[in-house]
């Protein structure tokens, strides 16, 4: 399927692209097919900076039990409010 | 197959998109003087890919000439498809006005060719089997195939960022001849909304033909992703070889 949802995310840090470090201003969240992981269906999640271009991108193609796990693993390690 | 020669060449050229606007697209032509009918590639939503310029090629090995736009040319600024892909997603998807004139040009250039027979098709894949029908509904083709297009009929999900509308209604325009490739097990399209369109376009008596493939869902024509199915990859090429041959080359 392509599922076509996007969700989009304003963030502020930073990602290592291929080249080098850049500021990411945006996070789009997707569950469909991938470019590159063995899997028909995968939730990928783009860092980006378009004002840089669209190759300052840190893509990563996660299974779902996997983006699951990581999601748990993020909100666990974040200090409590 | 009407081609024998199996001979092509192959290049990226640039063309005067929509608005003028130039892209690149990817041209396949067989060697010989022709007449030989043409075919624009809509490629999918992963962009313009090797696997998207492998099967222009392939049209070209068998006596068409091809030609499939980078539709992701203006967002990409010369990315590789993937950062392309991912940059038009964030955009919010290729407008569908902008894909009309992308084709548009794609197919004027292939009649300008002098080898080419003066007749046309479209087919496209994913996102481009929507775009596919859009385009030919929208502009004048001998033959269209769309390979399982999502969001002819029904709506997007709310929160999908596309500027997409459902094409059904545009139905009493289509041009041409439709054949539809279509995964039994997908979800956009399903198997409902396969069924929808091809009653409309049975009530039109709008020449068409639909295949469903048991055990196929999305992009089963993509050989290098696990969506791959052989069985309904080789069934549909046979049926998009004898839909063009049929249409394009009589």
């Amino acid at each position: 399927m392509c599922t076509y949802q996007t969700e989009t995310v304003a963030v502020q840090g930073s990602g290592k692209g291929v080249a080098t470090w850049f500021p990411v201003t945006t996070a789009t969240v997707y569950f469909d097919h991938p470019q590159h992981a063995s899997a028909e269906h995968t939730l990928n999640v783009d860092f980006l900076n378009p004002e840089r271009g669209p190759s300052a991108r840190v893509a990563v193609e996660l299974t779902a039990a996997s983006a699951r796990a990581l999601a748990e693993a993020i909100l666990a390690s974040l200090p409590r409010d | 197959m009407p081609h024998v020669a199996d001979a092509l060449t192959a290049e990226t050229i640039r063309i005067a998109g929509h608005d003028g606007d130039e892209i690149r697209a990817y041209l396949a032509q067989p060697t010989g003087d022709g007449p030989f009918g043409g075919v624009v590639v809509i490629h999918h939503m992963p962009g313009w890919d090797r696997w998207s310029k492998e099967v222009t090629r392939t049209f070209a090995a068998a006596g068409y000439l091809a030609i499939c736009p980078n539709l992701h040319d203006r967002e990409g600024k010369g990315a590789g498809p993937d950062d392309s892909a991912a940059a038009v997603r964030a955009a919010g998807g290729v407008p569908d006005g902008r894909l009309v004139g992308d084709v548009e040009a794609a197919a004027r250039h292939l009649r300008s060719l002098p080898s080419s027979n003066g007749k046309l098709g479209v087919i496209g894949y994913c996102s481009g089997g929507r775009q596919t029908f859009l385009a030919a509904c929208k502009l004048p083709f001998d033959a269209a195939v769309d390979c399982y297009g999502a969001g002819v009929v029904g709506t997007p999900p709310p929160q999908a960022p596309f500027r997409w509308e459902p094409l059904i209604g545009l139905s009493p325009d289509l041009s041409c001849p439709l054949l539809g490739l279509f995964g039994a097990e997908d979800r956009f399209p399903s198997p409902e909304h396969v069924a929808e369109l091809d009653a409309e376009l049975t009530r039109l008596g709008k020449v068409h033909e639909f295949h469903s493939y048991e055990g196929a869902g999305h992009a089963f024509f993509c050989v290098d992703r696990p969506s791959y199915r052989v069985e309904a990859a080789l069934d549909g090429w046979a049926r998009i070889w004898e839909w063009f041959g049929r249409h394009l080359n009589s």
